[in-house]
């Protein structure tokens, strides 16, 4: 486990607010979010998520994550694997559930993925539905905060597997130069977790 | 980690249960659940006050793992499901 809650720095994050929790999103921050959260949903449900989400060309808004989304997605292809259960980061998603018994994690997989592939679809289409492309504030219910903070994580869990994160992460990325072509995706997945750590303080 | 491959055939025989081993869930560290996450987590799932999940928590972050419940192993599985739905590194086995 990691701990980045220094990481944030743009934003001021979630906080507490009636009946569930608020923040204000810029809309390159948006955009990100958006981007992210519908490649793993692509990633674990299949193209199920095709047509709900016409990536907003954000863009041309100007900011220090303008662009970042796209690059993302040239750069570590997130959604380019839908169909192989042996991509890494699937396989981080969809986790075996026994160790060293192939087929009692086959069987457990057969019963209990399609629920669980839907659960993180329909956690992703939560944040969807309630992250408007422009941003702005939002609020969130307690559920559907619940919903964000799941969303979140398979987000960052995804990542983490395209990025190498290690134990040793944050050595790996003081020794980092601005020329490696992660840089600016380090960044991208030290926001989300300031993001979700707010996320976590808010509906504690 | 590694996916077990999607179209292995299993006869339907049923599991020998061993009653007196039960079975356990065993939550594993990774570098990428923030520390406040896998607590809140084990507050939401177990109901756990914050001083025992943190407690839990800290184990699976210092030991490597914890045994997070124990009990008949449908029951395990079944909390298995629910923790890999929050993205922990769950697996069930037999209690050694």
């Amino acid at each position: 486990m990691s701990q980045e809650e220094e990481a944030g720095g743009l934003m001021a994050g979630f906080r507490a607010a009636s009946g569930g929790v608020t923040a204000r999103f810029a809309a390159a921050q948006a955009g990100i979010i958006r981007n992210l959260v519908s490649q793993v949903a692509e990633l674990v449900g299949g193209d199920s998520l095709a047509g709900q989400d016409a990536e907003p060309d954000g863009q041309q808004d100007a900011g220090p994550l303008a662009g970042t989304a796209a690059a993302l997605d040239a750069q570590f292809g997130l959604s380019d694997s839908t169909e192989a259960p042996d991509d890494p980061a699937l396989a981080r998603l969809l986790p075996d559930a026994y160790r060293d018994d192939p087929k009692a994690a086959a069987e457990f997989r057969r019963y209990t993925e399609q629920g669980l592939r839907s659960g993180k679809v329909a956690a992703a289409r939560t944040v969807l539905a309630t992250l408007p492309p422009r941003g702005g504030r939002i609020r969130l219910s307690e559920p559907q905060g619940q919903a964000w903070l799941r969303a979140l994580n398979d987000v960052r869990l995804a990542l983490s597997v395209r990025l190498g994160v290690t134990e040793d992460f944050d050595a790996d990325v003081a020794d980092m130069g601005s020329d490696d072509p992660r840089y600016a995706y380090v960044w991208v997945y030290q926001w989300l977790a300031y993001l979700q750590e707010s996320l976590v303080e808010a509906l504690g | 980690m590694s996916v077990a491959p999607a179209e292995v055939e299993r006869p339907e025989t049923g599991e020998e249960v061993i009653a007196d081993r039960p079975w356990i869930t065993i939550v594993w560290n990774d570098p990428v659940n923030l520390m406040s996450y896998v607590t809140y987590v084990f507050q939401t799932v177990f109901g756990y006050p914050k001083s025992k999940a943190e407690k839990l928590m800290l184990d699976v972050h210092h030991k490597g793992k914890a045994v997070v419940s124990s009990g008949a192993r449908e029951a395990m599985e079944g909390v298995a499901q629910t923790l890999h739905s929050y993205g922990l590194w769950a697996t069930v086995s037999h209690d050694s």
